[in-house]
């Protein structure tokens, strides 16, 4: 049994986007639940609908949204062992689950709050560990660091620039200007990235995501029901969670072989997922690819088959990703580098945004969109939505 | 900034802790030795030190001495402090070091005691041990 098509998205539902630490004095729970009830409501259901979960990150507490929200039974409940990278998994395990019979309205959410530790600082947090100590003595602090090991191989291999890595933030800056959700509104531009300060060199500022406070839920139940509902349903035409272990636990280890180390850790889950969907790269209208930092926009261009290894920069230097001319819009919101980031779930708000015909920045006669959840340690994940 | 000497990274932003799997390592580092864990059975090298080789599941380990030469493999110079311990130590060069006697691994480590702008991919570099003032040695690469 394949779930291919078998599942819809049929509702969404989010808080604003808040620069870091700006969400409070609401709790993260708090956060949470609006985005809940937010996603029952644009999808025309009740609350109490909902019985099952799905999540892709820890913190969450199902009991608690249960008592909270008044929800009275519970069929699933589970969480994908990933970070960022389980966003879209998330998505595909609701589809599992509504799919198999197993539950038949399941929500996933996904929040950030990053009040006590930053995310840039995300490592700093971990408890020291025996396997932990050979990537930690040298400073690897944020995944900043270890994306810019990636990023200087993929240069001096490929040839890519860091001209490259500015079009990629300045077509997602162009991009989030005008979004009403979007946190960074003023335009960015070749000589203001160049001027910026180097964190982590070859990665300068701009080449770095957003730091975002919220919280995103979508909806998830049957193709079928989904017909009924409110909404123009959004098909699950495919969805994945995976890799392969020549990338495995990348991250620190960075011990990858050469030709997993220059990609995004994503072509075994993109093959997958096309032959699940039975489409090619070509056939795809729009994509929201996870963006926290720059150069993994492009390995992820190189992975999806939308242009082959190594020419990802030459891509987007053709202007190929901007929504203005573009053969292939991606981040049509501005992205986690300039619109918001949630930990993936922006990606897949805004690909369900584009089928439903909604979008701020709406592409023209989409008939596909791919979205996919960060390049991390596996499982990495993607899904492909359609009418 | 790229004039200025590559340092090692703050001691107070690493713990060390140690199983029986990757504790050989360190207690090498101690005197001064570098070794990777190699396969008894198949004879790859592996890092970080599992309790399995993935090639041929065996469990025997050997630890060969290595000659601490190595070749950058890539780098990045962090001239940011995003957490207060790091400050004190800017600029320093995490790394990636392939080490041509234990082909297939790379060490995590740093460039250290170099102008960071002489710093290149492929760079041929030679281990610099680090004795900490908590007792543990680690291995860091220089010129």
């Amino acid at each position: 049994m394949s779930i291919a098509r078998k599942t819809a998205l049929v509702g969404v539902g989010s808080t604003p986007y808040y620069k870091r630490g700006k969400s409070l004095p609401q709790t993260m729970n708090e956060l949470v639940c609006k985005a809940i009830l937010a996603a029952v409501d644009d999808a025309g259901l009740l609350v109490g609908d909902i019985d099952g979960f799905a999540y892709y990150s820890g913190g969450f507490d199902t009991p608690y949204l249960m008592e909270t929200l008044g929800i009275p039974e519970l069929r699933f409940s589970a969480t994908v062992t990933a970070t960022g990278g389980g966003s879209a998994g998330a998505v595909q395990m609701a589809a599992m689950a509504v799919a198999s019979g197993v539950a038949k309205t399941v929500v996933v959410v996904g929040g950030n709050q990053q009040a006590a530790l930053r995310f840039g600082a995300f490592t700093s947090g971990y408890a020291p560990s025996a396997e932990g100590a050979f990537f930690a003595a040298s400073g690897l602090v944020g995944p900043g660091h270890m994306f810019a090991l990636l990023a200087r191989r993929h240069m001096h291999v490929y040839g890519t620039k860091r001209e490259h890595f500015a079009e990629i933030a300045m077509a997602m800056r162009a991009h989030a200007i005008g979004n009403p959700n979007a946190v960074m509104q003023k335009p960015l531009t070749l000589d203001d990235y160049f001027a910026a300060p180097l964190i982590a060199d070859p990665l300068c500022l701009y080449d770095f995501c957003l730091e975002t406070d919220g919280a995103i839920a979508v909806v998830v139940t049957s193709a079928a029901r989904a017909r009924d509902l409110k909404q123009v349903p959004v098909v699950i035409h495919a969805a994945m969670q995976g890799g392969e272990r020549g990338w495995g636990r990348s991250l620190y280890w960075m011990n990858m072989p050469e030709e997993h180390f220059l990609t995004s850790g994503h072509r075994f889950v993109a093959r997958e997922l096309y032959r699940m969907a039975g489409l090619t790269p070509a056939d795809i209208d729009t994509a929201q690819l996870y963006d926290h930092f720059t150069p993994m926009v492009i390995a992820q261009l190189e992975d999806y088959g939308f242009c082959r290894p190594g020419e990802g920069g030459e891509y987007v230097a053709s202007g190929a990703i901007r929504y203005e001319g573009g053969s292939l819009p991606v981040n049509t919101d501005g992205g986690q580098l300039s619109c918001g980031y949630i930990w993936g779930m922006t990606h897949i708000r805004e690909a369900m945004e584009q089928i439903r015909g909604t979008a701020f920045r709406q592409v023209q006669n989409v008939n596909f969109a791919l979205a996919t959840g960060g390049p991390s340690n596996l499982p990495l994940s993607a899904v492909i939505l359609g009418k | 900034m790229t004039s200025d000497t590559a340092k090692v990274p703050a001691e107070e932003i690493f713990e060390l802790i140690t199983d029986q799997w990757t504790g050989p390592y360190w207690d090498a580092a101690r005197r001064h030795v570098l070794t990777v864990p190699k396969c008894a059975s198949c004879g790859k090298f592996r890092m970080p030190p599992t309790p399995f080789c993935p090639h041929c599941l065996s469990q025997e380990i050997e630890w060969p001495e290595l000659s601490g030469g190595g070749t950058i493999y890539s780098y990045t110079v962090v001239t940011r402090a995003i957490i207060p311990q790091m400050e004190t130590t800017l600029p320093y060069v995490p790394a990636l070091v392939e080490l041509p006697d234990a082909p297939g691994v790379r060490l995590v480590t740093n460039i250290v005691d170099v102008p960071v702008s002489e710093i290149k991919v492929g760079q041929a570099v030679k281990v610099r041990w680090h004795d900490r003032r908590d007792g543990v040695t680690v291995p860091c690469f220089t010129f």
